[in-house]
């Protein structure tokens, strides 16, 4: 029952925020562009040097080596990234087919050329690298920002469906409101360093 | 067979060269007759000094000159290794880590040549130590600055695939080894190089000055077999201890890059 705690998190202008969220629970942060949304993802997974901490159930980010934090603690950045020519050099453990259908991504895809692919596509299959690491929370930096009406659907379907089975926690950075009363049970405004509760 | 002497007006003549090439300069505005002139007196003043030094070392051969000669070989090189980076190190790493991986590599090449290769009485003898470690020192100097700035250049602009692939869990070994096995790459090319091309396309300086000395030409090849070789030895592990440490220190204790450990390049 994966929950994950934010104490006193604080990270240059952000912070120190308390959060916590509970195991299949999303929360979703907007917040203007700059108010530091992905400072606090990246402070999450143990990326940038910051203040207080996270704990995944009662362990704390600190008592983890941090390679195993940041896979039980996945941050899916907003641009993906690619270092190998082909797709499928990304993916050490495979991929769960089912997800890929669900995405409409033919199973070839693994051996499509990095290069070719296009933005959405690289999106979608950015996310299934992460969550074939069987991550027990997620930090997710607007993983739909580059897909149309349809393709985010597909997202969102498969991330509750993930959110359900996993019983995972789901810290969602959206600036999208429609989408954030479809995905979230809560959500906050991070404003001038501080979330601000929505509703 | 003899060498001939050099006369203070042999020099004088292929000087000449020089100011013709000022001249050139100033005609054409190329602007480079300030630096060229410049360089040419520097070369032959410091290149004096050092005839003097070892013409006094070699009448006294005492180890504590030796070591402190090599010192100041080895301080000045990895000042130059320091400043030909665009992104050096903050603080003490900046110079620590070419200098150290440069110490490292040179010195422990240059000991083994004089110890088990040549094995002459004293060991550091200054005719043999000093033109020794000159020659491993200032190749290894520039496979290392190579390396390294092709490491923090390269760590800096992948900045983002290098996190993408920490934030997917991998060590910071995996995540860094690409830029690093480049950069070890881009430190060895000029050695690997200048062996292909050695005796074919150039005749390597230090042959052609053993020949011109009056060296038969096969024993000559023989030493430049050595010097080339150790030179190979230390460029290629400096660099891997240089590239190595730096990779390392790109990353703090919980495996963060941190790009904040290098100076921004001056514009």
């Amino acid at each position: 029952m994966p929950s994950l705690q934010l104490r006193q998190i604080a990270t240059r202008h952000v912070g120190p925020i308390d959060l916590s969220i509970g195991s299949a629970q999303c929360v979703c942060i907007r917040g203007a562009s700059g108010s530091g949304k992905t400072l606090l993802l990246r402070a999450i997974a143990d990326l940038d040097p910051h203040r207080g901490d996270a704990l995944l159930d009662a362990t704390s980010c600190s008592r983890l080596p941090a390679p195993e934090w940041r896979r039980a603690v996945a941050l899916v950045a907003a641009e993906s990234q690619w270092w190998s020519e082909r797709i499928g050099d990304h993916f050490d453990r495979g991929v769960e087919s089912r997800w890929m259908e669900q995405l409409a991504l033919p199973a070839a895809a693994l051996d499509w050329e990095v290069a070719r692919c296009s933005t959405g596509e690289r999106q979608r299959l950015a996310l299934l690298r992460t969550l074939m690491q069987a991550p027990a929370a997620l930090l997710l930096d607007e993983p739909t920002g580059n897909l149309d009406a349809e393709g985010t659907r597909w997202v969102e379907a498969l991330l509750d469906e993930y959110r359900r089975e996993r019983q995972a926690a789901l810290l969602w950075v959206s600036h999208d409101g429609a989408q954030i009363e479809r995905v979230a049970q809560r959500s906050y405004l991070l404003d001038d360093g501080r979330l601000q509760a929505l509703r | 067979m003899n060498v001939v002497a050099l006369s203070p007006f042999d020099l004088a003549v292929a000087a000449l060269l020089i100011l013709a090439l000022a001249g050139l300069s100033l005609r054409m505005h190329l602007g480079v007759e300030r630096p060229l002139l410049l360089s040419a007196v520097r070369s032959t003043v410091q290149l004096l000094l050092i005839g003097l030094v070892l013409k006094l070392l070699f009448d006294s051969a005492r180890p504590l000159w030796v070591a402190l000669l090599a010192t100041v070989m080895l301080v000045v090189a990895g000042r130059e290794v320091m400043v030909r980076q665009k992104r050096r190190f903050v603080g003490w790493w900046g110079f620590g880590l070419g200098t150290l991986s440069m110490f490292v590599s040179s010195f422990a090449v240059t000991l083994l040549a004089l110890l088990l290769v040549i094995g002459i009485d004293p060991w550091y003898a200054p005719q043999y130590a000093i033109p020794l470690l000159g020659m491993v020192l200032g190749n290894t100097m520039n496979g290392i600055s190579l390396g390294l700035d092709r490491l923090t250049q390269d760590a800096a602009q992948r900045r983002a695939v290098i996190e993408a692939r920490l934030a997917l869990g991998q060590d910071w070994r995996r995540a860094i080894s690409d830029s690093r096995r480049e950069a070890i790459r881009i430190g060895m090319i000029p050695i690997i190089n200048a062996m292909s091309a050695a005796g074919i396309v150039s005749l390597p300086g230090m042959m052609t000055g053993q020949i011109l000395a009056g060296t038969p030409p096969v024993e000559a090849v023989k030493y430049q077999i050595l010097v080339m070789f150790l030179i190979a030895g230390g460029t290629g592990s400096g660099t891997m201890v240089a590239v190595g440490l730096a990779s390392r220190r790109l990353f703090d204790e919980r495996q963060r890059l941190r790009l904040d450990r290098l100076r921004l390049p001056r514009s």
